[in-house]
């Protein structure tokens, strides 16, 4: 088998802007998500969450709610199967969450603790409700401000815990021009418009599930590895997915269908509700962050310290890693990252859009831009005096760094060049005007994926690849990758994804699957191309090729291979009542070959909206005495409606990987870094305040006073 | 979910006879609230009598020249109406500061006046609160309360009324008509909500079991200058965390008359009587304006996240009062 790697090639359809394949399917309803496909004999659970925050269950008491019209059963930890969870999976050790009703311990609110399994959803719901569960309470901690004694050093999914090198307070003492600022974030939650669903069933001997998630194969392997299954005998079945967002990965309600399935012998749906996905399907720690800059009466870097505090629960280990961000952005002689965690009673945080960089880039960012004020330098002219040659940590060479261009670019389409840096002096009626921009990165990478490609008898052809399309198109994309390397039309190509049995594959997440799969669909496709070549028909059962990329990508050289992009803002204040509104956004991204205009452009701007949302709106608050989250629904955390969302434009500059066969680096996360920073500097360059605390709440901008 | 019943109501008696003094039965409205305080058990009724089909659906002048709005108009409707948007314009931008298009096609005059409060201790089953399940503490005073009331509140119960409709119709002097088995009544509205006290449970001063048939707007010349403002935190589909409804007649740079009121401070509409009474006769400017605003914030008892809230309704009255300042002016 061979795999190109010989660079990027002139494509038709790669570039050409595709409506989604299953588009149709999906305004008329036709598309069927996980908790609407139907199977008879469908039995239904609904969870039981904990109500107190850290004790444990002293007895659940079933005797009543076994007798409640419907009801099947109820388990608990007193009665349900037992998993096991001493195992590696593809992310690590798994998040001992999923292993519901397996000892009696409760570490968070909202912990599983019984699932109530009833012929009907509403009789297992009342049931469930219903059901009364004593509980001896102890004292907890989920109080997250600041310092905290516990907190430790940890490295992140993508590197390092610390970084360092050279003399921080030499250099910092040595500077013309210091920046040192505290910033934070809040605890923020992925709200995938579809709920967690999952329905588990044996059939022949094979466990099947039919769910929604951002990787089949991976979540069959943990079920395998869960259940102390033959992985052949799991089969995972995702085909439309309403938003993952990292939080898609296996969760408590696949686990606890598979018990109740095992135990009932029949089909058993769980879906979470969206108060349950609060505390069960992850969220992202909320950080605080500490950026030391010292510069250089021209603003060159002479010091660059970031460190990021976050959040974990206390049965399972998560970084968010927003100091990372600095390890590629800029360099200085010296330059000493570290990220760090404290474990407390709350649920376990998890991958959401940027892990990392979304917050990270929101305290680098605003401590540039403090920095430009400071030092009286534009700050755009600022990041492009502290353009990096080489990795600032690895010292390796960049695959492509094409973050000045997207300035050069932004700014020539946004009208920066008029821009006065002075603030608060633009004044429309009751607002004051600002503008601002930030930085944005996010790293580009790919892992080992298979894929079959088939020449069918009647002239068209099918790919098979376990890919998930969360709403990003990808379905689509590998459409338009795959016609190329055929040297066919669209529509004579089917993809088919979301299912387990068409074996492993990288999944939806840290910006790789559609680069991942691309190039095994690439590369199944070429080959089956030159077999045809030889070939003197098609037989009945068409003809197949399989492609595995593990051995291509292990003779990748190693490189800092990264998209960037500058985000631009502008935002009005009325600092009588705090209102903020953004007025414009534009992105301009360097972000490899994109292989579908249209839904790349929708998956920038939803990211970039999902900044305006980060800046603004977006903060789960954790009540510190009941231990639980305040207002755990979608009327009481607040996401940006569409009154809040101005023009959003979203473009990019060439910027082809040099080394992926269809030249993508990845574009999933990149729109939401650096969004909020650019808001944030432009909150500061319409009223001359820094807020360095996110949501910028009216309550906030009122309480920071006009001139702070 | 806990099964409920379900009948139909052709009519204001007929309504009346099926709710027939249960307490575990509930009139439905456009349902806005009350199914989905069904849906997270916070309300568990046993039965509902839609009233949606009852002939209260009409906003017709009064004898007086005020208006008289049924139950069962709404949202929407109220909001679109012409009689509504000429004389009493605040009462037109309020119903459109608040829910969505699609919530305003559904929701009822009746319903509003009855929704419960949004705070999210009441909101979630799994916390305590005074207000659903009396005795059982107020977590939101020393927890979160950046949203709950500076005036009116009290020990057991410190959240908000969240109707919009209810500002303006608190500044117009509105009176509600019900309708119970012995007869009917009326409730001035500043009369309709009951003091918090340490029955943060008893909402409104109605009979048991009484049904909002309508509700009158006395004749105001005043209300054709009025205005609502709301602050919320985003720009659409959300409670406010400060509005003011606002009317003003000002002749020779004098304030002839002057209706205030406040949302988002208290459980219930604020009329701003103190501040109507320190303005009327004076001088129509901002500094007066700011003025009246503190007399009436004096009695804010804020806690410690939601002082802004004394800010943000006092910077409202001179933002509004001063835009209906400058346009009766003009």
């Amino acid at each position: 088998m061979t795999t190109t790697t010989t660079g990027t090639r002139v494509t038709k359809a790669v570039g050409t802007a595709h409506a989604r394949v299953e588009g149709r399917d999906k305004v008329t309803g036709a598309a069927r998500y996980a908790g609407e496909v139907p199977f008879a004999g469908l039995a239904y659970g609904w969870m039981v969450l904990s109500t107190i925050t850290r004790g444990r269950v002293r007895s659940v008491e079933t005797g009543a709610v076994l007798e409640m019209p419907g009801v099947l059963t109820v388990l608990h930890h007193g009665n349900a199967p037992r998993v096991d969870i001493d195992y590696v999976g593809m992310l690590g050790v798994p998040d001992p969450t999923v292993a519901v009703f397996q000892h009696d311990r409760v570490p968070h609110a909202g912990w599983p603790v019984a699932l109530v399994v009833a012929e009907t959803s509403e009789q297992a719901r009342e049931a469930a409700e219903a059901l009364v569960v004593h509980y001896e309470e102890e004292p907890h901690d989920v109080t997250f401000a600041g310092e905290h004694p516990d907190a430790y050093t940890m490295p992140g999914p993508g590197g390092p815990a610390v970084t360092g090198k050279g003399d921080l307070e030499a250099e910092l003492a040595a500077s013309a021009v210091v920046v040192d600022a505290e910033y934070s974030t809040p605890e923020e939650h992925h709200n995938s418009m579809e709920p967690h669903a999952a329905t588990a069933l044996w059939d022949g001997g094979r466990l099947e599930v039919v769910d929604s998630n951002q990787g089949t194969v991976w979540v069959a392997n943990e079920l395998a590895n869960l259940f102390s299954l033959d992985p052949a005998s799991v089969r995972v079945r995702s085909e439309h997915v309403g938003g993952g967002f990292g939080s898609k990965g296996v969760r408590a309600h696949q686990v606890a269908a598979v018990m109740a399935a095992t135990v009932l012998s029949r089909p058993v749906r769980v879906v979470m509700t969206r108060r349950q996905l609060f505390s069960l399907a992850g969220h992202r720690s909320p950080t605080t962050q500490r950026v030391r800059l010292g510069a250089d009466a021209e603003g060159r870097l002479r010091a660059l310290e970031h460190s990021c505090l976050s959040r974990t629960s206390t049965v399972y280990e998560f970084i968010e890693s927003g100091a990372g961000v600095a390890r590629v952005m800029y360099d200085a002689p010296a330059h000493h990252t570290a990220n760090r965690v404290v474990r407390l009673d709350v649920p376990s945080p998890t991958y959401m859009r940027a892990p990392g960089e979304a917050p990270g880039s929101f305290a680098l960012e605003s401590a540039l831009d403090e920095l430009a004020e400071k030092c009286g330098i534009d700050p755009i002219e600022l990041r492009v005096r502290n353009e990096p040659e080489r990795g600032p940590v690895s010292g390796l060479p960049f695959s492509t760094r094409s973050l000045p261009a997207c300035f050069r670019e932004g700014a020539r389409r946004f009208g920066w060049a008029d821009r006065d840096p002075r603030p608060g002096l633009r004044r429309e009626g009751r607002w004051l005007l600002g503008t601002g921009t930030a930085a944005a990165s996010f790293g580009a990478g790919a892992m080992p994926s298979t894929a079959a490609a088939t020449a069918e008898a009647d002239g068209t052809f099918t790919v098979r690849i376990s890919a998930a399309d969360i709403g990003t198109g990808a379905r689509t994309a590998l459409t338009l990758v795959a016609a190329d390397a055929l040297q066919v039309p669209t529509d004579r190509v089917r993809v088919r994804i979301g299912d387990s049995d068409f074996g492993p594959a990288m999944i939806a997440g840290g910006s790789m699957g559609t680069r991942s799969w691309a190039w095994a669909v690439t590369a199944a496709a070429e080959e089956l191309r030159e077999r045809l070549a030889l070939s003197d028909g098609i037989p009945p059962e068409g003809i197949t090729v399989r492609s595995d990329t593990t051995e291509a990508l292990g003779a990748l050289a190693q490189t800092e291979r990264h998209s960037f992009g500058a985000q631009f803002a502008e935002v009005a204040v009325d600092v009588a009542t705090g209102e903020v509104r953004v007025r414009r956004m534009l992105g301009i991204f360097a972000a490899g070959r994109i292989v579908n205009p249209l839904t790349a452009r929708g998956q920038f701007t939803g990211g970039m909206i999902w900044g305006i949302s980060m800046a603004l709106h977006e903060e789960a608050v954790r009540d510190r005495n009941t231990g639980a989250l305040y207002g755990a629904d979608l009327a009481g955390y607040h996401v940006a409606t569409n009154a809040d969302v101005p023009l959003v434009e979203a473009d990019w500059v060439d910027d082809p990987d040099p080394d992926d066969p269809v030249g993508i680096k990845g574009i999933g996360e990149i729109g939401i870094v650096g969004a909020a920073a650019a808001i944030a500097n432009a909150v500061w360059h319409a009223t001359g305040v820094r807020h360095r605390s996110l949501p910028i709440r009216p309550d906030r901008v009122l309480t920071a006073g006009p001139h702070a | 979910m806990k099964e409920f019943g379900y009948e139909r109501a052709a009519d204001v008696s007929g309504a009346l006879a099926l709710l027939d003094g249960d307490p575990d039965a509930r009139f439905l409205g456009g349902g806005t609230n009350l199914v989905d305080l069904m849906k997270t058990g916070v309300e568990r009724p046993g039965r509902l009598v839609d009233v949606r089909e009852l002939p209260l659906d009409r906003i017709e002048a009064t004898e007086d020249g005020g208006l008289r709005i049924g139950a069962t108009v709404t949202n929407s409707d109220l909001a679109a109406h012409p009689d509504v948007r000429r004389s009493y314009p605040a009462l037109s931008q309020a119903v459109l500061a608040g829910a969505s298009g699609q919530l305003r096609n559904v929701a009822t005059v009746g319903g509003n006046l009855l929704q419960r409060t949004r705070c999210g201790y009441f909101a979630d089953v799994a916390a305590p609160c005074n207000k659903r399940v009396p005795g059982s503490g107020c977590p939101a005073i020393e927890g979160e309360h950046h949203n709950h009331a500076i005036l009116g509140a009290s020990d057991h119960c410190v959240a908000t009324h969240p109707s919009d409709l209810g500002v303006a119709l608190t500044a117009f002097g509105a009176v509600v008509s019900y309708e119970t088995p012995d007869g009917p009544g009326r409730l001035p509205f500043t009369e309709f909500y009951l003091p918090v006290g340490d029955t943060p449970h008893r909402e409104t001063a109605l009979p048991p079991g009484a049904l909002i048939t309508g509700v009158t707007l006395p004749a105001a010349p005043v209300a054709a200058n009025s205005r609502y403002r709301k602050v919320r935190e985003r720009a659409s589909y959300a409670f406010a965390i400060g509005s003011v409804a606002a009317a003003l007649d000002v002749r020779d740079g004098v304030v002839h008359e002057v209706r205030l009121a406040f949302g988002a401070v208290a459980s219930r509409p604020w009329r701003a009587h103190t501040a109507e009474q320190a303005l009327t006769g004076g001088p129509a400017d901002a500094g007066a304006f700011a003025a009246a605003a503190d007399a009436e914030l004096a009695a804010a008892r804020p806690l410690p996240h939601n002082a802004y809230k004394v800010t943000l309704t006092r910077n409202l009255v001179v933002a509004v009062l001063s835009e209906l300042a400058e346009e009766a002016t003009r």
